[in-house]
């Protein structure tokens, strides 16, 4: 005879505030089977497991309902609780009496009611469970880092250090990411490049890590300790292993025009070519769309002077396959464009540009060779205005978040330029100044104070080109709002920090959420900022959110040692939630008529095929069997198998059915 | 086959701006629509009700939407753009709000259903052309670079109108375009021209104008396209108070878009009313620009 102890939670006032707490565990001990019935106000409290643990002694309890929050939430913890007391702990249920009820009702009689029922349908659940094991998996002790960004390199650097395999994915034909692209680093002012470019090349010759460049995931299938992965390296059209990098092809493609991505189109490029002199691997590659050998069949220019004989362009993109145990997405942020603010004239005027473009300006292996030269007629740039919140922070035209970086690298920028054109006038049109952050401050103080930067409280309404100069109307909104037009020969739009392009497609291959601007949700916004909700897969960077440099390097730290936190483990638990085939004694061995129609059901492959032989191996019957390692509980085999011989532990058919009769 | 389209003149198209009401009446009838006046119409309560008294700012428009309701209007062309913007955002505040809208229904005396739309000329001018072709009705391309400046009523506030982009419009650009005018790019599509003030500040007015013109005949423009009567007037009766004019400033004609798309369609400029401005309507015969 089943004795079932019910624990009701007021949790605060979260549960008490609508749900009359003590009704409902005194409703609950009229029904049979249970012998214990209370409520407190903390069950996730010491004294409240205490109680837990207390009454499944005292009362020799056989299962255990606790009516509190999301078993989301507090599950693992009850179920310790009732470990510690000697009662296998998958004989213990949560009641979900907060988010399904008290949180989206008003206080009433039925709000209690609707609890009640809600404990019934456990208590009815309870009764039937049988004890569980968790099931025991491998580690493969390899990691996958998408995108090669600072936080990509920080995060490989660290677990390869730790003495594990990595594998790098990176879109682009270098890694770097954005920190190549920058000038100077707020809040010191160090060379991006020359901190970054050692720890690219480390990446490179790292015995730990394998890189693939230009690459990207195809496909992911299994689970925390046991990912599968395919990786699609995209074909640069040369002989990786027979290029030495000498560049001589890049030098001689007759298509020089072309937009550079990596000089974030202030600067142009060749159809074969390197992003950047410093890039990782200093391998070329065609880019195909701009190639006249592909585009018209004439050419093959880069072909005739390769010393190596490297070119080839009938290569074709491979898949890898890979095993790894861990996953950390970090994949990195995109500036927004400027398009759904025409007042400003991006793209009108050659000289309103984004400030990832002012970067290259600045940077000494730029373009312009670090001069801050016009776009539009490479003179020097006398006045220059840079504007703040280009987008963001503007629900009714643009996105509602603050970008968080601008503050500061607008700052920067005004700080650069005046360091390079010192009888040149900067200003900083703001709404207000974000600068926390260690340094930061100070930072900002210097540009006012020791840079005489102008900054002016208010906003631009308007952009528009007057004799050759772009006269940026706006207002000092500290000075009663004085209009104030300013002709500058250079705007440079703080633009908004977005979410990489292809992010919403990447979490939904790897099953991660994200928030609606798409950038990657963590699994606690306070708790568990590395994490996401599929076990095994991590966050670092700007993927989750807008983040400067130290921030995006010590979450990538963070993450990397989840990783190496998981692999610390020779093996690990799984919820023993999966499928059973029933299985009996001869002469019928197991309902399943071995019609295999869950084999094909199932998305996980998880169903074998097993043999039941007599004592001289002759063969009597195959049967279904699951593999507990990749069976991931979904249930379609359960609803498919038509004589019932399937079966999921911990919610089998039986334990469902009675929670339905129960309501 | 002649179509019906709802139409609320307002105060402005019966006095002052006759003319954009005699140039909307002939280009639509061109076009084939009969504009039907919502009957027995009344002021809209632009710029004095909305300052002074909410409820009857809001029982103004209303009972003008009653009445077009009342008499099957779906769609209600209203060309100035202040009636314009009066009627949509009572329409939209009362439709946010149902104890607001059962209290104004209360006070009119009549049923509030808010099912028939109030749209802007430009609006009005696309839903008269639908499934035609402007183009193929122009007799005489309006060769001519032009400022279409929409002022600020037309587009905003955006989260309500919902109409064209706020900052940097292009509606009346395009329209110009099919009637074969160059429209120009400047900076003062949107600037306020002083509005309400043309009587009572001239002076600011003529403040708020001057750059709006300058600029204008600056990038070449032959002509002001508006859409609005204040702005219209303010633009047209206004220069003489504005100081240091060029003469190409003095001179340059402010046209209602309706007066500039009539002249394209062959409408005798009579029945356009441009004599009645006060900038005179001199422009010169000329071939399509660029061809
Ligand atoms: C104009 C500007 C100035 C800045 N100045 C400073 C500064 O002075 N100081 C400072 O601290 N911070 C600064 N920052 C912020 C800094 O750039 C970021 O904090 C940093 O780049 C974030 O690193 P990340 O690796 O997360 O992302 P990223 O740098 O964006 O790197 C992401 C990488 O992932 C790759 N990738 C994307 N998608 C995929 C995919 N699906 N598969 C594989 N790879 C993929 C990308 O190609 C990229 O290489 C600035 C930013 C901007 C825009
Ligand atoms: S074949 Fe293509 S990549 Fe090679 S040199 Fe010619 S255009 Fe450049
Ligand atoms: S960081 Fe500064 S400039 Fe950027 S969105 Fe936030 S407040 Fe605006
Ligand atoms: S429950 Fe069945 S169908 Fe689902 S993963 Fe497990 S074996 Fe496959």
């Amino acid at each position: 005879m089943a004795r079932i102890g019910v624990f009701v939670c007021h949790c605060g006032e979260n549960i008490s505030a609508t749900v009359d707490c003590a009704k409902v565990a005194e409703t609950m001990s009229g029904v049979p089977g249970v012998v214990h019935s209370v409520d407190y106000k903390y069950m996730c409290s010491d004294p409240g497991q205490t109680m837990i643990r207390d009454a499944i002694k005292e009362k020799n309890l056989t299962g255990v309902v606790v009516a509190a929050c999301s078993p989301r939430m507090h599950e693992p913890t009850f179920r310790r609780a009732c470990a510690d007391a000697g009662l296998n702990p998958y004989l213990c249920e949560m009641a979900n009496v907060r988010e399904h009820c008290s949180w989206v009702h008003e206080k009433s009689e039925a709000t209690t009611e609707k609890a009640t029922d809600l404990v019934r349908v456990m208590v009815e659940k309870v009764r039937r469970n049988e004890p569980l094991f968790p099931i025991k998996v491998p580690v493969t002790k390899t990691a996958l880092v998408l995108g090669g960004g600072v936080a990509g390199i920080q995060a490989a650097l660290d677990i390869a250090n730790a003495g594990h395999t990595v594998i790098m994915v990176e879109r682009e034909p270098s890694i770097g990411g954005h920190m190549a692209q920058l000038s100077e680093t707020f809040p010191t002012l160090d060379c991006s490049q020359c901190i970054l470019t050692p720890r690219m090349v480390e990446v490179a010759q790292h015995p730990n890590i394998t890189l693939h460049t230009y690459s990207e995931l195809e496909s992911v299938e299994g689970f925390i300790g046991n990912f599968n992965v395919k990786i699609r390296k995209k074909a640069r059209h040369i002989d990786e292993t027979l290029c030495t990098g000498c560049g001589l092809c890049a030098l001689k493609c007759p298509q020089k025009k072309i937009p550079s991505e990596f000089d974030a189109g202030v600067g142009t490029r060749t159809a074969i070519y390197v992003p950047f002199p410093q890039a990782v691997p200093n391998k070329p590659v065609i880019d195909t769309d701009n190639c006249l050998y592909f585009q018209k069949g004439k050419c093959r220019v880069c072909e005739k002077v390769c010393p190596t004989k490297a070119i080839r362009y009938d290569q074709e993109d491979t898949i890898i396959e890979a095993d790894v145990g861990a996953i950390v997405a970090a994949t990195g942020f995109e500036v927004k464009g400027c398009d759904f603010f025409p007042e400003y004239g991006f793209g009108k005027y050659p000289d309103v540009i984004t400030g990832l473009q002012f970067e290259r300006l600045a940077s000494a292996s730029g373009p312009t060779l670090g001069e801050i030269r016009r776009p539009s007629d490479g003179t020097i740039a006398e006045t220059v205005v840079f504007i703040s919140c280009a987008g963001s922070r503007d629900p009714a035209k643009g996105i509602e978040y603050c970008s968080k970086i601008c503050c500061m690298y607008l700052a920067k920028h005004a700080m650069l330029y005046k360091h390079k054109v010192h009888h040149g006038k900067a200003y900083v049109f703001y709404m207000d100044i974000r600068a926390g952050g260690k340094m930061y401050e100070e930072f900002v103080r210097r540009a006012i104070e020791e840079d005489h930067v102008s900054y002016i409280r208010g906003r631009v309404s308007r952009i528009y080109e007057e004799d050759g100069k772009l006269v940026v109307k706006g207002a000092d909104t500290l000075l009663g709002g004085r209009p104030i037009d300013v002709r500058a020969d250079l705007v440079v739009l703080g633009t908004a920090v977005v979410a990489g392009e292809g992010a919403e497609e990447l979490a939904q291959k790897l099953h991660i959420s994200y928030d609606p601007y798409f950038f990657f949700a963590e699994a606690h916004p306070k708790l568990r900022p590395v994490e996401t909700n599929t076990a095994g897969i991590f966050l670092a960077g700007a993927c989750q959110a807008p983040r400067d440099i130290p921030e995006t390097v010590s979450q990538a730290s963070g993450a990397a040692a989840k990783v190496v936190g998981l692999f610390s483990q020779s093996e690990l638990s799984r919820e023993p939630v999966i499928a059973v085939v029933h299985r009996t004694a001869p002469p019928l061995f197991s309902k399943c008529v071995g019609c295999f129609l869950c084999e094909s059901a199932c998305p996980y492959r998880a169903i074998e095929r097993e043999e039941i032989k007599d004592r001289q191996g002759r063969v009597l019957k195959v049967v279904a069997k699951v593999n507990p390692g990749l069976c991931q509980g979904c249930g379609t085999c359960v609803a498919l198998c038509r004589v019932k011989a399937i079966d999921l532990q911990g919610f089998t058919n039986e334990q469902v059915f009675a929670e339905l009769v129960a309501l | 086959m002649t179509m019906k389209m709802g139409f609320y003149p307002g105060c402005s198209l019966k006095g002052s701006s006759r003319e954009f009401n005699e140039s909307l009446c002939a280009v639509m009838d061109k076009l084939g629509v009969e504009l039907e006046e919502v009957p027995d119409w009344n002021c809209c309560g632009a710029t004095a009700a909305h300052n002074l008294n909410h409820a009857l700012s809001l029982s103004l428009p209303a009972r003008i939407l009653a009445l077009a309701e009342g008499a099957g209007m779906q769609e209600i062309a209203v060309p100035c753009s202040a009636c314009y913007s009066r009627l949509v955002m009572t329409r939209h505040e009362l439709q946010e709000n149902e104890a607001l809208k059962a209290e104004i229904a209360d006070i009119i005396e009549m049923d509030l259903a808010l099912n028939a739309v109030p749209i802007n000329v430009i609006q009005a001018l696309d839903r008269a052309l639908e499934g035609a072709s402007l183009e193929s009705l122009v007799v005489a391309p309006l060769a001519y670079k032009v400022a279409c400046y929409y002022g600020c009523l037309m587009v905003r506030p955006p989260k309500v109108l919902r109409f064209d982009q706020p900052e940097d419009p292009m509606t009346m650009d395009r329209m110009m375009e099919r009637v074969g005018a160059e429209p120009i790019d400047w900076a003062f599509k949107v600037e306020c021209c002083g509005a309400g003030f043309s009587v009572s500040r001239t002076d600011l007015v003529a403040k708020l104008c001057k750059p709006i013109v300058t600029d204008a005949v600056k990038r070449g423009a032959e002509a002001l396209i508006v859409a609005c009567p204040m702005c219209q007037s303010n633009l047209d009766m206004r220069r003489c108070a504005i100081k240091g004019m060029s003469e190409a400033e003095a001179h340059i004609p402010v046209l209602y878009i309706t007066q500039a798309i009539g002249l394209a369609l062959g409408i005798d400029r009579k029945d356009l009313g441009l004599q009645r401005h006060l900038v005179k309507v001199a422009l010169p015969r000329r071939a399509v620009v660029g061809a």
